[in-house]
């Protein structure tokens, strides 16, 4: 079974955001990145457990420039066997998705894991879009998954409960908790990725669809103003004068 | 223990100078760090107790003797990679890099260097996953500084070699497998053997009541009449520069490991001094606070630029002892420092186990007491600038 695992370089949980030119960039000075945190740590190590089981081969693709080699060489020594890198700025979910897509089709790939979603963005938009180009079932926030065959079964969380699904290969999967345990590479891993290969391919010519024209940080949230459990008209005074919610 | 929420001062982009791999290794042992040790090390270090179960995690992920051939179980990696290893180990604590330099640098480094081809094939493989645990006895009760005047010594009785001696402030020795042991022979030369748990004669008591490395098992080594096979002594090396070769390889991942921990306490404090508000402000708002976190943060960056230079002329062979006590002298100086000035900005809450720089504190005292005293790496360089001898 051949897998295609996307994965996306996000910028780290503990990062402090903040914009330049003019609030329309995503400021990167000082700002650490890492592997999205459920393609690493799910639809990776899903995809390398479902290899270990049943044989095949696991391949990581990114879309981004050469600095993104250190997250693709990471995600080789956690254990993918080569890996792909769209040469190109993600610059929106449709051009990314479009750039995957056609890489699947074209190698013939009967699984593709995303995980549910990238937490910078939050599009959570890629995996959909894939499985549309690739003319694939897509089944969304699955939280375990099996392969039997041309068959995979895959639990997912509903409003209240859970489905059980199966759906026939070619698929594409987004991943979220619980799908898989993440895995730590170990120094091994790290060696024997410097000799897998990672092919550094041209985009197709797809032209991104959306363009971000700004971006705004939160307003900061107010301080506290604490009234008098006694003191109920102030309250009151406060919700309707202040805060306007009355 | 409050969430790892650690990020690395990189003040002249150090990380520039790195590779994409050597990022990686930062990175992998940052995350099992984070996941794995920094929500207990503070149980452990307060019952003063070795979570034993860092060895066998210590050699799955490879942090035992990266720079070690891979054919012997070692990660064949340069120096810098050991170098970040010790770094993010003792970033968290001083106590587990101890254990991990001890058994990289002081017990796989020697048998790889100096032992026959039997002896690398028979420990290195298991050393390297922690299957084995390993231990080195240099120091005695009676001679720490000078090494050379050590009283442990072998008798060659034909079939085996018969040791005798004592050695003090052993890491790891309670629970080793095996001890690289240096013991003078009839002829007053310093060998290397491999001395084995369950040998009869031998035992390894704990030394307890440490107020410094609690969460690491300190010991003894006593020697009482073992009978040491003869395939167990390193072949060809003879003297002092024997051990003193271990003890560079293992200043050299202290001269990173102790600037791990001057970046934590750092990281706390710049932190800590931005959400504690006194007088209607932020403490990192007050002058004099500034001041110490300025002061901070051009010792680690100073640093940071000494190791990896330090580790590009290891890499290359080049450094030399000499310079590796330099580094050793100045990380444990400045972080032993950073320690104090960021418990201060702490208040109160600087002495509690709730954060690190406490532990860290009592750590390096130690750490700037092993593998060659502050003193002692001051008169190395002393005696490297002017030529001249001043150690006695």
């Amino acid at each position: 079974m051949k897998i295609l695992v996307p994965i996306s370089k996000v910028p780290d949980t503990t990062a402090k955001i903040a914009f330049t030119d003019n609030n329309t960039a995503f400021d990167t000075n000082n700002v650490q990145f890492i592997i999205n945190p459920t393609d690493e740590w799910y639809a990776l190590v899903r995809a390398i457990e479902l290899v270990e089981q049943g044989g095949g081969s696991v391949t990581v693709i990114n879309v981004g420039p050469a600095e993104n080699d250190q997250f693709i060489r990471k995600a080789l020594a956690i254990g993918a066997n080569d890996a792909v890198r769209v040469d190109a700025e993600p610059k929106d979910a449709f051009f990314t998705a479009s750039q995957i897509a056609d890489y699947a089709k074209a190698n013939g790939y009967d699984l593709v894991i995303t995980g549910k979603e990238t937490i910078d963005y939050n599009g959570a938009q890629i995996g959909a879009m894939i499985a549309e180009m690739m003319d694939a079932g897509y089944v969304a926030l699955v939280t375990s998954l099996s392969v039997d065959g041309g068959k995979a079964t895959m639990n997912r969380e509903i409003e209240g409960g859970e489905e059980v699904v199966e759906a026939s290969l070619p698929l594409v999967v987004s991943a979220q908790k619980g799908m898989a345990e993440q895995r730590i590479p170990n120094m091994r891993g790290i060696m024997q990725a410097r000799t897998k290969p990672l092919q550094v391919v041209a985009p197709n010519g797809a032209s991104p669809l959306v363009n971000i024209s700004a971006y705004h940080l939160p307003e900061d949230k107010g301080g506290c103003t604490y009234v008098d459990a006694e003191n109920v008209g102030e309250l009151v005074r406060l919700l309707h004068e202040e805060a306007k919610v009355i | 223990m409050h969430q790892d929420t650690y990020t690395h001062p990189d003040y002249y982009l150090v990380d520039e100078l790195l590779t994409e791999e050597h990022k990686i290794i930062r990175d992998s042992i940052r995350s099992w760090v984070k996941q794995k040790l920094s929500p207990v090390i503070n149980d452990y270090a307060q019952k003063a107790e070795f979570p034993r179960w860092v060895v066998k995690e210590l050699g799955e992920i490879g942090a035992f003797g990266p720079s070690i051939p891979a054919e012997y179980g070692g990660g064949g990696m340069d120096d810098i990679a050991y170098g970040i290893i010790m770094q993010e180990l003792e970033r968290c604590d001083s106590g587990i890099r101890s254990t991990a330099s001890v058994q990289g640098s002081l017990v796989m480094y020697p048998i790889y260097k100096f032992g026959s081809e039997e002896q690398k094939r028979k420990y290195l493989p298991k050393l390297a996953t922690g299957e084995l645990f390993g231990c080195f006895g240099l120091t005695e009760p009676n001679h720490g500084s000078n090494p050379g005047g050590m009283e442990t010594n072998i008798v060659d009785k034909g079939d085996h070699y018969l040791l005798n001696g004592a050695k003090m402030w052993i890491s790891n020795s309670p629970l080793a497998d095996i001890a690289v042991v240096w013991a003078k022979n009839e002829e007053g030369k310093i060998r290397g053997v491999i001395v084995e748990k369950g040998m009869e004669g031998f035992s390894a008591p704990e030394i307890k009541n440490k107020w410094s490395l609690r969460a690491s098992i300190t010991g003894e080594l006593v020697f009482d009449n073992v009978r040491v096979p003869k395939e167990n002594i390193f072949p060809e090396i003879e003297g002092l520069k024997g051990p003193l070769s271990c003890l560079s390889s293992a200043r050299y991942g202290i001269a990173w490991g102790a600037l791990g921990a001057a970046m934590d306490c750092y990281d706390t404090a710049l932190k800590y001094s931005l959400e504690r508000q006194q007088f209607g402000k932020p403490l990192a708002g007050f002058q004099l606070q500034q001041k110490k976190l300025a002061e901070m943060i051009t010792e680690i960056t100073k640093g940071q630029l000494l190791v990896w230079r330090l580790g590009q002329l290891k890499n290359e062979e080049r450094a030399t002892p000499a310079q590796i006590s330099m580094a050793k002298r100045n990380s444990c100086e400045i972080a032993i420092n950073i320690a104090r000035e960021s418990r201060q900005m702490l208040g109160g809450m600087g002495i509690s186990g709730d954060y690190s720089i406490m532990r860290h504190s009592m750590n390096l005292e130690s750490v700037i007491t092993y593998e060659g005293t502050h003193d002692i790496h001051l008169l190395i360089t002393g005696m490297d600038v002017t030529g001249v001898n001043a150690f006695k």
